[in-house]
């Protein structure tokens, strides 16, 4: 008896304990988190950030697919109306039922900021709730990439916010953090660029689907998960060796080493599309104001050297020429096969020559504290000069890039030529979204191309009908857009992440989201 | 001395305005744009133009200057352009770390380094004399980052006595504080103890060749009573100012050491500040440097009257 009473005491004493042990994972994501409005800034860390404490009307599965998450949708025959219904037991943090007024406040804001929430706008007859839990939105013309633009996880989302908070200025950081996602936002415990932490919702109702991309439950099974800022990715390195964080979301290759012995870590790309690198002409000045020179810079570049001097191992980089990206829906390589074989010296040649170039310099800024921006300047510039190009790399710190690149001064008065920078795939993988695609001049973005044909063809695919037409307009931007280089593709990459082996049920997204993971004892 | 300390506060006064103005130019004139920062990678010209004028930015400078003027005469440092969070708060939740680890550090370095120095004047061009030069000029030239990671292999991932990064306050417990903040404090302290053993070692040699203190041997008084009642004290003040100066330059600097084991300090906000053009805070880092230096600069003046009866002011 005496026994049976120690053995229960015992067990309740053990359970109570499992109980009350809070289960936390801690993270070190790849910069810290300063900014907290996802509507104002297009920023990776603000935009995860988002993800855990707001929610969205519909997501992307792993096949870049919408599916509803907060809302099913029907259309009309015609297809000019879509109407939204909110799904049951959404709720807001402050206890608040989601609302329709809420998502319509919320889209809103959202379409001041965001590139295709604008064009949306654009061809909006009406935008309403038509009861608490409907929303109807009118079209005047039929708009196939609607679902698809609502329903994408980057560069902004449109999350949903209380009413109250969206009816705030668009340029005008919310303070209220309230959302209805399945973490709560620990405002007391946030330390800006040092440390946040996020608390599992209680009241939060996951969708019954199981998850997939950004898609399906968001099912929380941990207490609460921290972002912790590191400095010094070699820290970050020493803390997970050392179990005191369960996960590091981007590693350098050349730390790999250090990890990859150890039985207690999987190291891994989660994304399974990555990032894309990419070069920016500016269309203002001499000598890219010119096509046959823009071509010429173009065939000068070959991809492979570019990505081996960044990722170092091909495990870690992937060839690829397409402007919408490699493995999402409207991949296309054609205009860019010398970019991938690596074999258009001649040809770029042979068009400076027919250009009349003259060997203005061409001032391409070389961002040294990115590492993932820091290699790619060096290797182009001495692929232009083997093309006959007058290279200009003048280095400088991110910021000042960010802000000479704003300038349409001519390079030799604090202007430039040529820039690199890097985007998340799904980011660039919708032509209405791509920044790089923007014809409009002024409007357009850093590098100012005027460009009707683009905006041509971007209207074709608006109009195309179904997957089929959708992928044959696509084909045709990627032909223009490598003709009249737009952009120059470099490549992708997707640097590796680290977990210890008690995370696991991590969803493969390029977003990382903390539903769904597991952390064992 | 009170009439003095009082003219030393105002002269304080001079000094921050000139600090302010040279700080808020400079960081006007530095190539950088906060507004690109807030926006992000993919914000086109005409958002980016329209966070500007927003944030503030497009005002002509005077103005903007006045304006930062005027909320420091109230006592406000402002709202970061980054987080809009009150500067003073952001400062409030760093300044703990890096005063406690430079608290200690100066302490572990003032109790290692005097007897250090001592010793190697008292030995001069002995065995402990080379062996106490030799481990100054090593702390020396070891940058700490170096330092840092040697200490973490061995301490924290081989022996596992010390956690590799964080902080924890003192108010969570004295055993939780010195578990995270005893490799940090012992890191730097590696500068400063061959810092300030050199400095006790050189002015200990220059007191020991005195007369009086032939006299104080030729009386028969113990080599103790020596070294440290005649010698040490007389040798005290320059050994003081080092002290002093290395712990306002703590305070300043130690972003590195920050860096290396994680601690949420003053260094590494300035750095992000100043990374992210955040204006706010990078000019009240700036004043709240500058005032410290100041302030310690003052009490180490002051200090001087303890051990040398013939400063007064």
């Amino acid at each position: 008896m005496l026994k049976k009473l120690t053995a229960a005491l015992l067990a309740s004493t053990l359970m109570t304990g499992a109980a009350w042990a809070e289960k936390t994972i801690t993270a070190v994501m790849h910069s810290g988190l300063r900014v907290l409005d996802p509507i104002m800034t297009t920023a990776h860390i603000t935009r995860n950030h988002a993800y855990m404490i707001y929610d969205v009307l519909l997501a992307q599965d792993s096949n870049f697919e919408p599916q509803p998450q907060m809302a099913d949708w029907e259309i009309s025959e015609d297809k000019k109306t879509y109407v939204f219904t909110l799904r049951d037991g959404l709720k807001f943090h402050d206890d608040a039922p989601v609302t329709a007024a809420d998502a319509v406040a919320s889209l809103n804001r959202w379409a001041q900021n965001d590139a295709g929430g604008q064009v949306i706008m654009d061809r909006t007859e009406s935008l309403e709730a038509t009861d608490d839990k409907t929303i109807t939105w009118t079209l005047k013309e039929p708009f196939a990439p609607l679902l698809s633009i609502l329903s994408k996880q980057s560069a902004i989302p449109p999350f949903i916010m209380p009413a109250r908070v969206a009816e705030q200025p668009a340029d005008e950081a919310v303070t209220d953090y309230t959302g209805s996602g399945p973490f709560i936002f620990a405002e007391d415990e946030f330390q800006p660029g040092v440390s946040v932490t996020y608390r599992k919702n209680p009241d939060y109702v996951p969708r019954d689907e199981p998850a997939d991309g950004m898609a399906g439950g968001k099912v929380v099974n941990v207490d609460a998960v921290k972002w912790v800022t590191m400095g010094d990715i070699q820290t970050a390195v020493n803390a997970i060796l050392s179990g005191e964080i369960d996960y590091i979301e981007v590693l350098q290759v050349d730390l790999l080493p250090l990890l990859e012995g150890d039985p207690n870590l999987t190291v891994e790309v989660r994304e399974p599309v990555g990032y894309q690198t990419m070069a920016r002409l500016n269309f203002l000045h001499p000598p890219f104001d010119n096509q046959k020179i823009r071509q010429a810079a173009l065939y000068a570049i070959s991809q492979e050297p570019v990505l081996a001097a960044m990722a170092g191992n091909p495990e870690y980089y992937t060839i690829c020429g397409a402007v919408l990206g490699c493995g999402a829906p409207l991949e296309s390589a054609t205009g860019a096969e010398t970019l991938v074989e690596g074999n258009g010296v001649d040809k770029a040649k042979a068009l400076l020559e027919e250009a009349g170039y003259d060997g203005t310099p061409i001032v391409l800024m070389a961002p040294t504290d990115v590492v993932t921006l820091a290699t790619q300047p060096v290797v182009i510039s001495q692929q232009l000069r083997d093309a006959g190009f007058n290279v200009d790399m003048q280095q400088m710190d991110w910021q000042t890039l960010v802000t000479r690149r704003a300038s349409q001064s001519a390079p030799a008065d604090g202007g430039w030529n040529i820039f690199i920078t890097n985007w998340l795939v799904p980011e660039i993988s919708d032509p209405i979204s791509n920044p790089m695609l923007n014809g409009q001049g002024d409007d357009a973005w850093f590098g100012w191309p005027t460009d009707e044909k683009i905006e041509e063809l971007k209207a074709e695919f608006i109009a195309a009908e179904g997957a089929e037409a959708q992928k044959a307009a696509a084909e045709e931007i990627q032909r223009h857009a490598t003709d009249n280089v737009l952009l120059i593709p470099l490549g992708q990459y997707g640097f590796p992440q680290a977990r210890r082996n008690t995370i696991t049920d991590m969803i493969p997204s390029p977003v990382p989201v903390f539903w769904n993971m597991k952390k064992a004892d | 001395m009170f009439g003095y300390i009082l003219r030393r506060i105002l002269a304080v006064i001079p000094v921050m305005l000139l600090v302010a103005v040279f700080v808020f130019l400079l960081l006007r004139l530095t190539p950088g744009d906060p507004a690109a920062i807030l926006a992000g990678d993919m914000t086109t010209p005409a958002k980016l133009e329209r966070i500007r004028e927003a944030m503030g930015l497009n005002e002509p400078l005077h103005i903007q200057f006045a304006k930062w003027i005027g909320q420091l005469a109230r006592g406000d440092l402002g709202t970061s352009l980054i987080s809009s969070t009150p500067v003073s708060s952001m400062i409030a939740s760093r300044i703990g770390p890096t005063l406690s680890i430079g608290v200690l550090t100066i302490l572990m370095s003032v109790a290692l380094a005097i007897p250090m120095g001592v010793l190697a004047a008292w030995k001069h061009r002995k065995g402990a004399d080379y062996v106490v030069m030799t481990f100054s000029v090593l702390g020396f030239s070891v940058p700490v980052f170096v330092t840092g990671y040697i200490f973490i292999l061995i301490f924290s991932l081989k022996l596992n006595w010390f956690p590799v990064q964080g902080y924890v306050p003192l108010s969570q417990g004295l055993g939780a504080f010195m578990t995270h903040a005893f490799l940090p404090a012992l890191t730097l302290t590696t500068i400063y103890v061959a810092l300030i053993a050199r400095m006790t070692r050189a002015n200990m040699l220059e007191v020991l060749g005195e007369d009086y203190i032939r006299t104080a041997r030729a009386k028969g008084a113990s080599e103790r009573r020596v070294l440290f009642r005649h010698a040490l004290k007389n040798a005290a003040v320059p050994i003081l100012t080092v002290i002093g100066t290395g712990f306002a330059l703590l305070i300043g600097g130690v972003v590195v050491t920050e860096t290396v084991f994680n601690i949420p300090g003053i260094g590494r906000l300035t750095v992000d500040a100043i990374l992210a053009r955040d204006y706010p805070v990078i000019q009240a880092m700036i004043l709240l440097t500058s005032f410290l230096y100041v302030l310690v600069n003052l009490v180490i003046d002051l200090s001087y009257t303890f051990f040398d009866p013939r400063i007064r002011y």
